[in-house]
């Protein structure tokens, strides 16, 4: 019989299960995993030494782009940290429309987690239909900031500007039909409002279509059940946060732990697993979805009855409206020094969490006095996940890796920075 | 909250007599200072003490306080001389305090479940030539990565990590960039040598500048939205 030695395994950068840029350098025994050794780093692009360099509402659009799947709720963190260290408090309208955006946001990330993890593991139809749900979604992104993705939408203090009261509408075009054009503005007619309560309408009948795909579909479960199982003892030391923690049964959510912003007022329960495996993961987001519809609707229901102020009333944070600027000097030099020079935060440090989609998000701020940061760190929480990306496959087979990377949701933006 | 922290606080400070023990009620967080020497036994106690119990390291990170509270512009100066805005790029090469000891930090964010409440852990390095801290790897294994990020991104060497190795910069990369007297540009930039057929390195070519210089202005304790009194900082 022919003696088999171990051999090393290239697996990406350049991989489509590799969600981007991750180099894995698998040790294996045939197709069983002994070792993996993931190298990162292929997109660093050293977003804190840049932040520490600008003004600090420069950096809020760096933001966006380190978890480039759930962009409002990095803005998030940053802003909660500076927030924390001006010792500001935007308005109740702006912390609700923050939280509203911010489970809009934790849809978006699941919904393409949901079809990336998919299409990786071999069910390619559940990908076309979250992309499908995703899409109405950007358009509400891009209807309050002008753009899909990358929305730059908080600030210290509150928000850009307030929800606005109409929505783009398709153009009639020789590609389509009047009837389809009537059919695809009939809900963009009235304000984003209407549209975002139109989506809380129907986005739970498409969770259950997605359902119907997965879960108990018998190759999705021969591909997740039982695969990389964490104990709960064993997720608290790794760091693991999110999804991932309460896949493992403990029960901790920064929303309900640690409450920000409105949180507190609203009503949603907390989805946990039970094996920590990556189906009981699964299972978890799935549910995670319906709970951010359900805070999507009353946010949706408060924000209607109660118009009001979005930014808080700082003029030395905040920067004045052009109508006030026409006529008050004051203000006109705070419009002037705020463009130019930026605000100075206080001497001190801080540390604000958010839960973001993949886990809690944090942001340390060291300030010594001056309008830009002495130190930001961004605590990613992709970045302790695919630290634990060894102990999670070892012993598994090659196959299962996908299936791991896909259970982590892993995006490099953020764990590069 | 503010009082569970402050408690917090006081336990900490009578278990640890040697620790500075800071609680900022404006930010609700509690900050301990430990001596590098006592690093790993207070790390051990901090996890291990049902009153303590802080199962989980959120966040590991090192800071470099080389330029910290200098300003860039100061209003004064500038006013005399007249309006330029120009400010040298600061060069931190030629900074005199780039061996003064208490440079490196490693500042530990702390999370505790059960008691629901987070502390900050900060020790400093000895040296700032060879910045060494003990490592806490098999206190919390999730300092793993963040250990190895810090010696990348700050040269601070993590003794008895198991993997030391550069995690988030190039292969062959020289040079720790997070570090204060690092510039933002870097020294080296890549190109392609169409004589040579391949990707050449070569000093960078573009000059470091500023766009907005740093100017402190907030007095400690001070926000920005109360009335400013004279005698600020800067």
């Amino acid at each position: 019989m022919a003696e088999f030695q171990n051999f090393t395994l290239n697996f990406g950068p350049q991989h489509p299960a590799a969600h981007g840029v991750l180099r894995l350098v698998l040790e294996m025994e045939g197709e069983v995993i002994k070792h993996a050794d993931p190298h990162i780093g292929l997109l660093h692009r050293a977003t804190e030494k840049l932040a520490e360099n600008k003004p600090y509402n420069h950096s809020i659009g760096y933001m966006d782009r380190l978890d480039y799947v759930s962009m409002m709720c990095n803005e998030h963190g940053y802003v909660l940290a500076i927030e924390k260290l001006l010792g500001l408090e935007p308005p109740l309208r702006a912390q609700y429309i923050r939280v509203m955006f911010d489970e809009m946001t934790r849809i978006l990330n699941h919904l393409l987690w949901l079809g990336a993890h998919g299409l990786d593991i071999g069910a390619m139809t559940v990908f076309l239909y979250c992309f499908r749900e995703r899409e109405v979604l950007m358009d509400c992104y891009e209807a309050v900031s002008g753009a899909r993705m990358h929305a730059t939408y908080y600030r210290p203090g509150g928000v850009a500007r307030d929800l606005p009261d109409s929505m783009p509408q398709y153009q009639p075009s020789p590609y389509r039909s009047d009837s389809e054009l009537r059919r695809m503005n009939e809900a963009r007619e009235g304000s984003l409002l209407d549209f975002v309560e139109h989506f809380t309408d129907y986005f739970p009948g498409c969770i259950d279509e997605y359902e119907t795909l997965l879960t108990d579909n018998r190759i999705w479960k021969q591909r997740t059940v039982g695969i990389a199982e964490v104990s709960p003892e064993r997720a608290v030391a790794l760091g693991f946060t999110g999804p991932m923690l309460r896949g493992s049964g403990v029960e901790w959510d920064l929303r309900r732990k640690q409450p920000y912003e409105v949180y507190d007022r609203l009503d949603f329960q907390i989805p946990v697993g039970v094996n920590g495996d990556c189906y009981d993961r699964y299972l978890v987001r799935i549910e995670e979805m319906r709970q951010s519809v359900a805070i999507m609707r009353q946010c949706v229901d408060w924000l209607r009855d109660n118009p009001g102020p979005v930014q808080a009333d700082a003029p030395k944070v905040v920067p004045p409206k052009r109508e006030v600027m026409k006529h008050d000097m004051e203000a006109m030099i705070h419009h002037f020094k705020l463009f130019t020079e930026g605000y100075s935060v206080p001497e001190g440090e801080a540390y604000a969490a958010v839960e973001a989609p993949k886990g809690e998000f944090g942001v340390y701020l060291v300030s010594d006095g001056a309008n830009k940061p002495y130190r930001v760190k961004i605590r990613a929480p992709g970045f302790a996940h695919l630290a634990a990306m060894n102990e999670m496959v070892q012993g598994h087979m090659l196959a299962d890796v996908v299936a791991v990377i896909g259970t982590q949701d892993i995006v490099f933006g953020e764990i590069d920075r | 909250m503010s009082e569970h922290m402050a408690k917090l606080a006081e336990a900490l400070q009578s278990r640890f007599s040697d620790a500075v023990v800071s609680h900022a009620p404006a930010t609700g967080e509690v900050t301990m200072e430990a001596p590098v020497a006592q690093y790993r036994d207070v790390a051990r106690v901090l996890r291990d003490d049902p009153g303590f119990a802080f199962a989980q390291l959120s966040d590991l990170c090192g800071v470099d306080y080389l330029a910290y509270g200098d300003a860039e512009w100061t209003t004064e100066d500038s006013t005399e001389l007249g309006y330029s805005r120009g400010v040298e790029y600061y060069q931190g090469e030629d900074d005199p305090e780039r061996d003064s000891p208490q440079r490196f930090a490693v500042v530990c964010h702390l999370l505790s479940l059960e008691h629901n409440r987070r502390l900050r852990l900060r020790v400093y390095a000895e040296q700032t030539q060879f910045p060494v801290v003990p490592s806490v790897v098999d206190i919390w294994p999730a300092a793993n990565w963040f250990e190895r990020e810090a010696f990348d991104l700050f040269g601070i060497h993590f003794e008895g990590h198991p993997d030391l190795r550069r995690i988030l910069t190039d292969y062959g990369f020289i040079g720790h960039p997070f570090r204060k007297d690092f510039p933002l540009s870097g020294h080296v930039e890549v190109r392609f040598d169409p004589d040579r057929g391949r990707v050449v390195y070569q000093p960078v070519t573009i000059e470091p500048r500023v766009t907005v210089p740093k100017v402190i202005r907030a007095a400690r304790g001070q926000t920005p939205s109360e009335p400013q009194e004279a005698g600020r900082d800067g």
